[in-house]
């Protein structure tokens, strides 16, 4: 794996000890919080509800089991013995002190971690897939270009006060699981006649204005990548709507413009670009790819999976919804659910995160990653070790077997947390999951993806979710938005509202509403809830939602 | 004719810990919404937002929040507010859990 080199090193100590420094004028009134306030931000430090928040980046998703480590040390000495892991692959502790943060910094970079970038108006973390590197439909392992383009990225001296903040994500899979038609750059990476390179998708995005990305460049080589996205950057970095905050992000300026105008410019910026970049930034990624080489797989028999796979129900529900196909023969991915029903989607406690480490280092190659979707994964397990990690999540609470289903829902913080809320999300969440673990349907229900945010910034994701719940304040009451038909995927597609949105008491029937009008309505037991909605459209579950004359049913049922 | 002016408290964030504080009649600060200086005339709100606000080394954000007032005091006049002064609602921290 990755480790930093003296220039990481050296250039992270230095801003902590600046930080340091910042935090003390502030305390001793030398800095106002004007002064203050963007120092904080580019340090990733929050001001919520209730306390500070720190935002620590996970780049690219993936830990080693020390950092993980430090993480719940972090959690149990300056928050309060927990962590929120986001949407974005970061993680953020909801109650430090102020003057406890530096510490907390230096004790993140003691790992190799820090919260440079996770605000403010900068390129933020680069997300990846989180089966990066064990995806058995895996072309390449994206997470040396993710490397390269946070090391490209960070403190780059041109993209420090850009328009907005600017987020890219990367995968290698054609199988997307990294949400990148939802970014301000998508990088897909493709081979053509036998050639390594990138499909460049560009301004998308969700929030308030939410759109799917558009695909700029169809291949482009791998070695051109860094001054192209420099291009892309540049272009928006002069164009976009700095007049207006709602406007400013570059999906907008490609839909004022027109992708082939973006095109255009973009073409010509990065032929004057392309000659500054003299192969240095590939022998980077030639060392960075070595660091990132795959673990030794060994060939060992997987007797004791099978023994327990046919004799152990709860180990084999388990298996079939979070257990995935792995490229090594022999070995699986094992995502560890971090939605427990009734638990606050993404939190694990440090005692889980301890837990997790371990069993990263006996079973794991050492290996953990954080997934957008808010659960932790094991990448790389041989399946002769399933039934044992199986046993630990167990007795940790860890071993929901809901991945995909239901229950396993991203939620924001919300109004719970959020400064910018404008409702909550994370009651929601717990709701939904605990009715439907009532119910016993979750099984039967099948793949569907809820996702909450309780504004229409949209961390939660909801425009992409199958079902998509918005939390809004209408006139000093919460209100609950639905949206069907989302896709977060490779065939990515925005959903659409249902119609008037439903208070907190009407949320969870309502949608319980809607999973029973999807199974009246499916054809078979694998036609999944989007396919039945492709199929179907709107019409039956606003039939199930609505009466004749629109407004929200009783809920009678 | 002038709308009736909606009672107010002053609130923000405190500078050190970042939770929920009051500005109380004696320009000291509260965590407890009870005991803070209800405001029901808006040229004075809006003097003694200015004088914490220019206390920056105390209080964070300072604003005028909308509060009802019943027979025990203020009450929170939005579910925003509310949470503020009580904490989140998926674990017992915060203000619910000091005053525990
Ligand atoms: S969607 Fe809104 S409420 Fe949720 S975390 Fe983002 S900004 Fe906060």
């Amino acid at each position: 794996m990755y480790r930093y080199d003296d220039f990481d090193a050296a250039f992270v100590a230095e801003r902590n000890a600046q930080f340091r420094q910042q935090v003390a004028r502030r305390i001793d009134g030398s800095l106002t919080e004007d002064e203050f306030k963007p120092l904080r931000l580019m340090n990733g430090l929050y001001l919520q509800l209730h306390a500070y928040m720190l935002r620590v980046a996970i780049p690219y998703g993936t830990l080693r089991s020390a950092q993980m480590r430090q993480l719940a040390y972090i959690a149990e000495r300056w928050d309060k013995g927990y962590g929120h892991f986001t949407t974005r692959q970061n993680i953020q502790y909801n109650w430090p002190t102020l003057a406890d943060v530096p510490d907390m910094l230096d004790a993140l970079a003691e790992v190799e971690m820090h919260a440079i970038q996770t605000s403010g108006n900068t390129i933020r973390n680069v997300t990846a897939d989180h089966f990066a590197g064990a995806a058995a439909d895996e072309i390449a392992d994206p997470r040396p270009v993710a490397e390269m383009i946070r090391q490209w990225s960070t403190d780059h001296p041109e993209f420090q006060f850009l328009p907005r903040k600017f987020k890219i994500a990367i995968t290698g899979s054609p199988n997307d699981r990294a949400v990148t038609k939802a970014h301000d750059i998508g990088l897909r990476m493709v081979e053509q006649d036998g050639q390594p390179g990138f499909e460049v998708i560009v301004g998308g995005g969700l929030g308030r204005t939410p759109m799917i990305g558009k695909v700029i460049r169809d291949f482009l080589p791998r070695e051109d990548l860094l001054p192209y996205l420099e291009a892309i950057v540049s272009v928006w970095n002069l164009l976009g709507r700095r007049d207006n905050k709602f406007k400013a992000r570059i999906k907008i300026t490609v839909h004022e413009h027109g992708i082939d105008a973006i095109r255009e410019l973009v073409e010509a910026r990065f032929n004057e670009l392309r000659p500054a970049f003299t192969g240095e930034d590939q022998e980077i990624l030639a060392q960075i790819e070595a660091a990132f080489a795959p673990p030794i797989f060994e060939d060992r028999p997987a007797d004791t999976f099978d023994a327990a796979y046919h004799t152990d129900p709860v180990f084999r529900a388990w298996v079939d919804s979070n257990v995935s196909e792995h490229r090594a023969p022999g070995y699986a991915i094992a995502q560890i659910s971090l939605k427990a029903h009734g638990a606050t989607p993404g939190d694990a406690s440090a005692e889980q995160m301890r837990v997790m480490a371990d069993l990263a280092e006996r079973y794991g190659h050492d290996q953990l990653r954080i997934s957008h979707e808010q659960n932790v994964v094991l990448p790389h397990v041989h399946r002769a070790d399933l039934p044992a990690v199986h046993a630990a999540l167990k007795a940790h609470g860890l071993a929901t077997a809901n991945i995909g289903k239901i229950s396993d829902i991203i939620a924001c913080p919300g109004m719970d947390y959020c400064a910018l809320a404008t409702a909550r999300s994370i009651p929601i969440a717990q709701q939904i999951a605990t009715r439907f673990e009532d119910l016993k349907t979750e099984h039967e229900i099948g793949d569907l993806k809820i996702k909450i945010s309780g504004c229409i910034n949209a961390c939660g994701h909801h425009h992409v979710g199958h079902i998509g719940i918005l939390g809004l304040d209408r006139a000093g009451v919460e209100n609950y938005q639905i949206t069907l038909g989302g896709d977060h995927t490779e065939t990515a597609a925005l959903g659409q509202r249902t119609g008037p949105g439903f208070s907190a008491d009407e949320i969870v029937p309502a949608i319980e509403r809607i999973v029973d009008a999807y199974l009246d309505n499916r054809e078979s037991d694998d036609e999944r809830f989007i396919d039945t909605f492709r199929r179907l459209g709107m019409e039956p579950f606003k039939h199930a939602l609505y009466d004749e004359t629109g407004k929200a049913r009783a809920d009678a049922a | 004719m002038a709308r009736p002016f909606t009672p107010k408290v002053v609130t923000g964030n405190a500078l050190l810990e970042g939770d929920v504080i009051y500005l109380t009649e004696d320009d000291t600060w509260t965590r407890d919404l009870s005991q803070a200086e209800v405001l029901t005339d808006e040229a004075h709100a809006q003097v003694r937002l200015l004088e914490a606000q220019g206390r920056p080394s105390e209080i964070v954000g300072a604003y005028l929040a909308d509060v009802r007032l019943d027979d025990d005091g203020p009450e929170p006049a939005h579910f925003r507010e509310a949470f503020r002064r009580t904490g989140p609602s998926n674990y017992f921290h915060g203000k619910q859990a000091e005053r525990a």
